[in-house]
């Protein structure tokens, strides 16, 4: 019998207003797995990261993390989970009144009783394991881009997670930082057992750390799956993003001029 | 997680078991630090902990750094792989004095 998975994601749909930002999405996180969630700009994925964190709800559908339902959690239980969750959103989304330490701190002062020393060599541990160390009395506007993701990255592993989530580690780093992050993201899987979502565009990030791939267009799932049946896939919007082929949208004219005039009756 | 303390020699050996989180961590701490202040050399057996998250590898390090300023011999024993590759992490495996068993202790 197969373990139940980490996170659980079922017939997911969700709109902005009216317009569908996902649709009918059904996915799975298996323990001690990296799923990489891959798309172009707009397809979803940031908005997915959303939902599986139960941060939005969506129109339909559930998701399930550690086996519980989150529509159906009472706030103090879905806080309780979250403790067994890490983020490190696309930003870093640091505090910026904080310092680097007080940041990645942050998280076992509001849910842990432990010694302050015992806090102290933690984060230190953390800024060593995301080769910062001696940054923590800096602030993150003396950071650069790729510190700042790994500034965020620390504070998101500070308490262990079983589960972590990272949005976009590549963006706006240059080539090597980025390598760098990927291996950092192997390492954690490999000695902290987690299971760990990454929400990138890059595909060479993604072919380089992922168990499985999953692909979204347009909010839709067009396919999952390992590296090799990604890279060896035969649907076209697959081949697009892999092969970085731009699209070329021929729009429908009467469509197209309805949409450009429509709001302000022109 | 559960504890036992005894002794082997010179050193006083405190043999924690089952997982070391951030739940019970702070008991590991207490118990390790408590035993250091009777100035013996202290074996860490680690060889029964299923896991042991980092504020667990943060009571090591803080018992080590005690021990260091009293001039206490402090070592690791025992070490799972679990609880390896959480010290290779944090590059503290090359830090700590790491036996296999008691038999290495010279």
């Amino acid at each position: 019998m197969e373990d139940t998975p980490i996170a659980l994601i079922k017939n997911l749909t969700t709109h902005y207003d009216d317009v569908e930002i996902l649709s009918d999405i059904n996915l799975h996180v298996n323990t001690n797995e990296i799923l990489v969630i891959m798309g172009g700009s707009g397809s979803g994925k940031s908005t997915l990261l959303r939902h599986m964190l139960g941060l939005n709800q969506p129109t339909s559908g559930d998701v399930e993390l550690f086996g519980q339902d989150l529509k159906s959690m009472r706030m103090q239980d879905l806080c309780n989970l979250r403790q067994k969750i890490g983020v490190s959103f696309q930003g870093g989304a640091l505090f910026n009144s904080m310092t680097v330490g007080e940041n990645i701190i942050l998280p076992l002062k509001e849910h842990t009783k432990l010694d302050d020393k015992t806090m102290q060599i933690m984060m230190r541990i953390k800024l060593e394991v995301v080769n910062l160390a001696g940054f923590e009395n800096l602030m993150p506007d003396q950071l650069s881009g790729g510190m700042i993701k790994r500034v965020a990255l620390a504070r998101a592993i500070i308490m262990d997670p079983a589960l972590l989530f990272f949005d976009e580690p590549s963006a706006g780093l240059d080539p090597v930082v980025s390598a760098e992050l990927d291996e950092l993201i192997l390492t954690l899987k490999g000695a902290m057992n987690m299971s760990i979502v990454v929400v990138t565009h890059e595909i060479e990030s993604a072919m380089k750390i992922a168990d499985r791939i999953a692909v979204l267009d347009k909010g839709k799932l067009v396919q999952i799956g390992t590296k090799e049946e990604i890279r060896n896939s035969d649907h076209p919007r697959v081949r697009m993003l892999i092969n970085r082929i731009p699209e070329n949208i021929q729009p429908d004219s009467d469509e197209y001029m309805e949409r450009l005039t429509r709001e302000n009756n022109i | 997680m559960e504890y036992n303390i005894s002794k082997n020699g010179t050193y006083s050996v405190i043999m924690l078991e089952g997982e070391v989180d951030l739940y019970c961590s702070p008991d590991a701490r207490k118990i390790i630090l408590k035993e250091l202040k009777k100035g013996d050399d202290m074996l860490i057996d680690l060889s029964k902990v299923s896991y042991i998250d980092s504020s667990g590898i943060a009571c090591l390090v803080e018992g080590y750094q005690v021990a260091n300023k009293n001039e206490i011999k402090f070592a690791l024993l025992g070490v799972s792989q679990g609880a390896m590759n959480v010290l290779k992490l944090a590059r503290l495996d090359n830090v700590f004095t790491i036996y296999n068993s008691f038999d290495d202790i010279k």
